[in-house]
C-alpha cells in the first residue's frame, strides 16, 4: 500500500485552531490553484488546492474547518475529526496532518497538536505568524518544543513573501518519504481530566520552549480600550455598519449599472436576431433576464464580501459580536448571528450560509429563519419604484426627505421583525431550552493580507455565480414557463402574460389579495415575483404592457400613479417587508437546513406576516382617506 | 478581596468570576460548573473552558465588559483574550 501511495498523489490536510492564521497559509500555499466544494451530505466547505513543489511531485491540501478540539461540536468541527481520523466517506485519509499554530498565542494550539498526536498520523507543527512572534520579542526554542513534543515543528509567515518558502521545501521532503501511520488511530473524545491533563502538560512545554518578552506587545489591548469601551466601541461599530453600507450601495451601482445594461444589450441583440417566437423568449426573458436579474447583485455581493473578509482578518468580526451579544441576546440570537444578519442587508442567500459559523443548531436554525426578514437589495428596486411613484419628495423638519424617512423605516421594519421573530421562536419553540452559552475567542488585532482578501472575495463570486447559473437558473425557467404558457391566441390585444398559467394563478388568489389591497394585475406580478423580489417591477410592467428600456421603471412608477391607490401602494410596501418573494433564498434554507420543514416553516410564517401587515395597513389607510 | 500584583494579600476564599468587577485580577482556582443550567450536556461547559484555556493557576484579568448590564465580559487569561457571558463565567471560580 505504501509503495502505491509514494507514488500516487499525497494528500495533505491542514488542521488548526481558530484564528492561527490557517486560511492565510493555505492561500498562501494554494494560491490560485484551489477549489472549493462542499462534501458530500454536509452543507460544509472543502477547500482544496494543489502544492507547488519545488520537486514538481504532485500533492493536494486540504483545509479543514477550524477546531480547538476534535471533539465536535458543529458540522464544521465533524468534517475536521472525521478527515483527521479517516472516517469521512469519500475522502481518502491525509497522509500527513499539518497543524497549524499562532506562534504568538500558542497555549491552546499545544493542546490541540497533543490531542493530534494520538490520532497516530504523520503530523508536523507550523508555527505561524513567527514575524509578529520575533517583533514582539518571543523567543521560541524550536528544537525543545519539537523534542519535547515529539513532533517536527517549522515556523512559517503566511503574509510574507516568502514567508512560506522553508514550509514548502519541508513538506515536499516530507512527500518523498515513506509517511506510514506510525501506531493505531487510538483517538477517543478526551474525559475532562484527560483534557485538564493535556492543557498541563501543553504549558508545561511552553514553559520550557518559550520566552514571552518581559514587556508584552499591548497594542490590541490600547486598541481594545477604544473600541470595546461600552459606548465608543457601539458608536464606532455603527460608523463601520454606515461606511460598510454606503459602500454596498452606492460603489456598487455604477457596477450594476454596466452589468444590466450588458444583460439589456445581450436580450436586444437575441431579440434582433431571432424571429419572434418561444425560443426568443425563453432566451431573451427567461434566461437572460433571469439570469442577469440575479448576476446584477454580484458587485454588492462582492463588496461586502469585501468588508467582512477585511474586518474578519483584522480582528474586528469578534470584537462586533462580543458588542452585540447583549442586543442579540435580548431577542434570543447569538452574538455571531451578527455577521449572517449584516450579510442579510446585500442578500439573504451568503447570509444564510454565513450561519456555518454558529456551532449551535438551535442559534443557527433561529438565524436562518429571521436572516430573509433583513432588507435584501433586492427589495430595493420595488421599494424605490413605489417610494417615488407615491410618497412626495417633501421635506420633513426642513431636514429629512420624506422618500428617504420611509425607506428608512421600510429597513427599520426589517431588523424590528427579525429580532421580534427570533424573541417570539425562543419564547415558544425553544422555551425548556436554556440558552446555550456564548464563548469566543478575540484573536489580536492583525493587518489582513491583501493576497489572501483577494481569493477570499474570488471564492466568493464563484460560489454565487455558480448558484446563480444552477438552482436559480432552473427557478426562472420554471417562472418564465409560468408566464409564457399558454400561448395568447392568434389576434391577442393583451400582453402575453395575461393568457398564461401565471395570469390563471394570479386571478385565482386575486379574491384572497383584494382584501390588502391588491388588484389582479399585482396578484399576477407576483407569481414571477417569486423568483425574485425586483422581478415583480419589471413583471408589473409587463401586465401594464409598458415595453421596457433602461426608463422602464420610471414608466412604470408615472402608471402606477394613476392607477392604484395610496393604501394599495403602502400595503405593498409592507408586503415586501416580509413576504417571502424569493425562490433562491428558499431553497438555500432547505439546503442549509437539510430539511423541508424548516423551509415550509420560514415560508409560512413570513407569508402570514406579509398578510397580516399589508391587511393592517390597507384598511388604516383607507380609514384614514388614502383608499 | 485585596489583590495586589496578582497575588492575594491574605489567602481569601475564591468566588465567581461572573461576579468579579472590570479590571478584576486574580488566579483561578477551579472550574465549578452549578446546577443552572447552561443549555449544554453534562460536563461540557467544563469541556469547553479548559478548552478556551480556563484551567487552575492560570491568570486571568476582567480587561471590558459590555454596555448593557455589564455583560458579557472579556477576560485576558495568560495571553489570550477570551469573551463570555457572566452567566458561563459563574463556573469559573478565582481567587
Amino acid at each position: 500500500m505504501n509503495v502505491v501511495a509514494a507514488t500516487g498523489t499525497r494528500r495533505f490536510a491542514l488542521i488548526g485552531t481558530p484564528n492561527s492564521g490557517k486560511t492565510a497559509l493555505f492561500n498562501a500555499l494554494t494560491g490560485s490553484r484551489q477549489k472549493v466544494a462542499n462534501y458530500p451530505g454536509v452543507t460544509v466547505e472543502r477547500k482544496s488546492g494543489t502544492l507547488p513543489m519545488p520537486s514538481g511531485r504532485s500533492v493536494s491540501l486540504v483545509d479543514l474547518p477550524g477546531t480547538y478540539s476534535l471533539r465536535a461540536r458543529s458540522p464544521d468541527e465533524e468534517v475536521t475529526r472525521d478527515a483527521v481520523l479517516g472516517r469521512l466517506a469519500g475522502e481518502t485519509p491525509p497522509d500527513l496532518l499539518v497543524c497549524v499554530a499562532d506562534a504568538t498565542n500558542l497555549r491552546l494550539s499545544m493542546r490541540l497538536v497533543l490531542e493530534l498526536k494520538r490520532v497516530g498520523r504523520p503530523l508536523l507543527l507550523v508555527l505561524n505568524m513567527i514575524d509578529i512572534a520575533h517583533r514582539r520579542g518571543v523567543e521560541i526554542d524550536l528544537e525543545r518544543l519539537s523534542a519535547e513534543l515529539g513532533v517536527p515543528v517549522i515556523t512559517a509567515a503566511a503574509v510574507r513573501r516568502g514567508g512560506t518558502d522553508d514550509l514548502l521545501r519541508r513538506l515536499d521532503e516530507l512527500a518523498a518519504t515513506d509517511l506510514t501511520a506510525p501506531g493505531e488511530h487510538g483517538w477517543q473524545a478526551p474525559t475532562i481530566t484527560e483534557l485538564r491533563a493535556a492543557q498541563r502538560e501543553a504549558d508545561r512545554i511552553i514553559k520550557l520552549a518559550v520566552r514571552m518578552p518581559a514587556k508584552p506587545d499591548n497594542l490590541t489591548t490600547r486598541l481594545d480600550a477604544v473600541l470595546l469601551q461600552p459606548v465608543i466601541g457601539l458608536v464606532i461599530l455603527l460608523c463601520i455598519l454606515f461606511v460598510m453600507f454606503q459602500a454596498v450601495f452606492s460603489w456598487a451601482q455604477p457596477l450594476m449599472d454596466i452589468i444590466s445594461s450588458g444583460f439589456a444589450a445581450l436580450g436586444a441583440g437575441v431579440h434582433n436576431s431571432l424571429p419572434d417566437g418561444l425560443l426568443r423568449s425563453f432566451i431573451q426573458d427567461g434566461v437572460i433576464s433571469g439570469v442577469g436579474s440575479v448576476v446584477v447583485f454580484l458587485p454588492q455581493i462582492l463588496i461586502l464580501f469585501l468588508f467582512i473578509l477585511l474586518l474578519e482578518d483584522l480582528g474586528y468580526m469578534a470584537r462586533a459580536a462580543f458588542l452585540m451579544d447583549r442586543i442579540m441576546g435580548g431577542a434570543g440570537l447569538h452574538g455571531r448571528a451578527f455577521i449572517p444578519l449584516l450579510s442579510s442587508f446585500a442578500c439573504a442567500i451568503p447570509g444564510i450560509m454565513a450561519t456555518r459559523v454558529i456551532d449551535n443548531p438551535r442559534d443557527r436554525l433561529t438565524t436562518i429563519m429571521v436572516a430573509p426578514l433583513m432588507t435584501c437589495s433586492a427589495r430595493i428596486p420595488v421599494y424605490t419604484l413605489i417610494i417615488s411613484a407615491f410618497i412626495p419628495n417633501t421635506q420633513v423638519w426642513g431636514l429629512v426627505s420624506l422618500q428617504g424617512l420611509v425607506m428608512f423605516g421600510l429597513y427599520a421594519a426589517g431588523i424590528v421583525s427579525a429580532l421580534g421573530v427570533s424573541f417570539l421562536a425562543k419564547y415558544f419553540f425553544w422555551r425548556d431550552n436554556p440558552t446555550p452559552p456564548f464563548m469566543l475567542e478575540l484573536p489580536d488585532y492583525k493587518l489582513p493580507q491583501p493576497r489572501s482578501i483577494v481569493i477570499g472575495v474570488i471564492m466568493r463570486a464563484k460560489m454565487f455565480l455558480h448558484r446563480a447559473g444552477t438552482t436559480i437558473f432552473s427557478m426562472m425557467v420554471l417562472i418564465w414557463f409560468l408566464a409564457s404558457f399558454p400561448r395568447p391566441p392568434a389576434g391577442a390585444t393583451e400582453p402575453a402574460i395575461n393568457y398564461s398559467l401565471a395570469a390563471i394563478l394570479g386571478h385565482a388568489i386575486e379574491p384572497l389579495l383584494a382584501p390588502i389591497g391588491f388588484n389582479w394585475q399585482i396578484s399576477v406580478a407576483l407569481i414571477p415575483g417569486m423568483a425574485a423580489r425586483e422581478v415583480a417591477v419589471a413583471a408589473l410592467g409587463t401586465v401594464y404592457a409598458i415595453e421596457g428600456g433602461k426608463e422602464a421603471a420610471e414608466q412604470i412608477g408615472q402608471a402606477l400613479a394613476g392607477k392604484w391607490s395610496l393604501a394599495t401602494a403602502l400595503a405593498l410596501l409592507v408586503w415586501y417587508i416580509f413576504a417571502p418573494q424569493c425562490a433562491s433564498t428558499l431553497a438555500v434554507i432547505k439546503r442549509e437546513t437539510g430539511s423541508w420543514k424548516w423551509m415550509a416553516i420560514t415560508f409560512a410564517y413570513m407569508l402570514a406576516l406579509a398578510y397580516l401587515g399589508a391587511l393592517i395597513t390597507y384598511n388604516v389607510a383607507v380609514a384614514l382617506g388614502a383608499g | 478581596m485585596t489583590v495586589k500584583n496578582g497575588h492575594p494579600a491574605k489567602p481569601a476564599a475564591s468566588s465567581p468570576l461572573g461576579h468579579a468587577p472590570r479590571g478584576f485580577r486574580g488566579r483561578i482556582d477551579a472550574i465549578a460548573v452549578g446546577n443552572e443550567t447552561s443549555g449544554l450536556p453534562e460536563g461540557e461547559l467544563e469541556r469547553r473552558l479548559i478548552e478556551l484555556g480556563f484551567t487552575e493557576g492560570a491568570a486571568i484579568q476582567i480587561l471590558h465588559e459590555g454596555a448593557f448590564g455589564r455583560d458579557p465580559i472579556a477576560v485576558r487569561i495568560n495571553d489570550a483574550t477570551v469573551a463570555l457571558r457572566r452567566r458561563e463565567a459563574m463556573a469559573i471560580l478565582v481567587i
